[in-house]
């Protein structure tokens, strides 16, 4: 029977064929849940009057309001430390960085079923895994039963084959995936990426594409395992896990990475999509480089190559939010953050940041933010009367240093 | 199921961040409090406007964006008795079932039903009557596992009462 990567995944936990459309109770490998979500997760928990069934597949992540901006959000804090001391939960508190690269460093792997919390969980998608976002009572009913239930997704093939221009990044493939399928066109759709130009792509690059595909309704996304998934992970990927080559898949879709230029999502939509030059020019009052989506090492390393020797902008706030401490250590062994200092931007702490809208570089009304985070829905990032443009890593250095939207490259 | 009530209308995709804004949900537990605040981002009066048991019809990918369950929850507190959508985001229709919220997808109700009308939705049949001008539309039923999680008053109470997942569900 042929099959694609996820129907194979779901197969391999319901230990029968299974194949798009069929509902299955399946066993979950890990579940995590972030303070946004654990809290409400925890007490779905509670109502259910069960133990914990597999502690050791529980994580859990203080990352949306790192460190805590207020007294109630410092109350669920401890709520959730609690839960992770009485029941053998290992959590990660502030400072260690954003819930979906900590579970890529150290948790996912392929072939695995994954749950999270938090619409982002595609992301681990990158190592080959089934992840998906779910709310809390699922996050609850996992944490109860081990287990959850799924309608498995149809795919979409997306094909992307060349080398990408000058300048141009995974971030500017999948805000041209997400303006072409729009918000709501892979609903209850998995996207599987192939091509050469996603081989050639290491892993935390691979995963600012499956991180937002979400943004396009889809339940995950995923890219086929190969010897860098195996290197990243330390694992090494199951034989089984690949798609047949006459595989059924709902819709097939190819890009040629040369013709993919630099992308903009307009306010207040991640689909309102254009190239950059369309924008070109527009003030902007704030940068944020960070997030799941781009706040990894190389995010950081490309943006830093780029502002090396420049100046932000004087009406300009610069916010860098590195991923997690391995990030962060990292771009200070390498310079990195004295790259970003002596250009003026201001270095905070691992975590979400701005992006869910908490704190830490919230917008006035009639503010306007470059952002390489995942959304730019109305009142994001701040006020409803503010704006929000989403692009790469070097858009927003660029658009720094010019106080001004500015297009790093292309054709 | 079948509920009865006036109409707020809104178009497509309204995301889970107009639904209930970061800025507010990381503070409390307190549906109630919360409550307060919803639909904010897109019509800031909504918690003043509507009376108990009244219906919310919404275009294309209701519910978009995060998977914060607060959004379902926070409508349910502030007494709206159903969201009939033409369709849901993935996340928001399993959070809705989830937390006891009745929901109905039913494709082109944005095209029978304004603001301001009364309505009849019938979760059990996947059907709204507009009483307002005596049109009427079928959608899509819900799954008779959701349909049972709907009855319970949520997947807390199902897994409470079951002791854990009954499957398969016939």
């Amino acid at each position: 029977m042929s099959k694609t990567i996820v129907e194979k995944i779901f197969s391999h936990k319901s230990d029968r064929d299974v194949k798009a459309n069929d509902v299955v109770l399946v066993d979950v490998d890990l579940a995590m849940a972030q303070d946004g979500t654990a809290p409400l997760a925890i007490r779905a928990f509670e109502e259910m009057d069960m133990d914990v069934e597999n502690p050791d597949d529980i994580k859990l992540v203080i990352d949306h309001i790192s460190p805590s901006k207020s007294e109630g959000a410092s109350e669920l804090h401890i709520k959730m430390r609690e839960f992770a001391e009485e029941n053998n939960i290992e959590l990660y508190d502030v400072g260690e960085g954003v819930c979906h690269q900590l579970m890529l460093e150290n948790h996912a792997e392929p072939g695995e079923l994954i749950i999270g919390a938090d619409s982002h969980t595609c992301t681990y998608g990158a190592v080959g895994a089934f992840a998906t976002g779910v709310g809390s009572t699922d996050m609850g009913a996992a944490l109860a039963t081990g287990k959850l239930w799924f309608k498995v997704p149809e795919t979409i093939k997306i094909t992307v084959d060349g080398e990408l221009p000058q300048n141009v990044s995974p971030k500017d493939i999948i805000l041209q995936v997400a303006g072409d399928l729009g918000a709501d066109g892979a609903l209850y759709q998995a996207l599987e990426f192939r091509g050469s130009t996603i081989k050639n792509l290491s892993i935390p690059r691979r995963a600012t594409i499956t991180n937002m595909a979400i943004e396009a309704g889809a339940k995950t996304a995923i890219v086929e395992p190969d010897q860098k998934t195996e290197d990243y992970t330390n694992k090494k990927p199951p034989k089984w896990l690949y798609s047949n080559k006459n595989a059924n898949y709902i819709k097939e879709i190819s890009y040629k990475a040369e013709n993919i230029e630099p992308k903009i999502a307009k306010p207040h939509q991640v689909d309102n999509v254009v190239d950059v030059n369309k924008v070109a020019g527009t003030k902007i009052d704030q940068v944020v480089l960070g997030s799941c989506t781009n706040g990894r090492f190389e995010d950081l390393k490309r943006a830093a190559k780029i502002l090396e020797g420049n100046q932000i902008d004087n009406d300009v706030r610069f916010l860098i939010f590195p991923a997690s401490k391995n990030v962060y250590k990292r771009a200070v062994d390498e310079g990195l953050i004295d790259i970003f200092i002596d250009s003026g931007a201001t270095v905070c702490n691992p975590g979400c940041g701005p992006c869910p809208g908490t704190h830490m570089g919230l917008l006035a009304p009639g503010e306007r933010a470059l952002a390489t985070t995942n959304r730019n829905f109305k009142g994001r990032m701040g006020s409803t009367e503010a704006e929000v443009y989403l692009g790469s890593p070097e858009t927003a250095a660029y658009s720094g240093i010019k106080g001004e939207i500015f297009n790093p490259g292309g054709k | 199921m079948k509920f009865k009530g006036k109409v707020w209308k809104y178009s497509d995709d309204v995301s889970t961040d107009a639904i209930i804004p970061g800025k507010y949900k990381f503070d409390t537990l307190d549906m109630d409090k919360l409550a307060r605040h919803a639909m904010e981002g897109i019509d800031p009066n909504f918690y003043e406007k509507i009376n108990e048991g009244d219906l919310i019809v919404a275009g294309e990918n209701f519910g978009c964006g995060s998977s914060r369950e607060q959004a379902p929850l926070v409508i349910k507190h502030a007494g709206i008795s159903c969201v009939i959508a033409e369709s849901f985001s993935r996340i928001f229709y399993r959070n809705a079932i989830n937390v006891g919220l009745p929901i109905l997808k039913i494709p082109n109700v944005t095209e029978i039903v304004e603001e301001g009308d009364k309505v009849k939705a019938d979760i059990e049949e996947g059907e709204v009557v507009n009483l307002s001008n005596d049109q009427s539309l079928k959608g899509e039923k819900l799954s008779e596992f959701m349909l049972k999680i709907l009855k319970f008053g949520g997947l807390s109470k199902y897994i409470k009462n079951q002791g854990g997942f009954v499957w398969p569900t016939k």
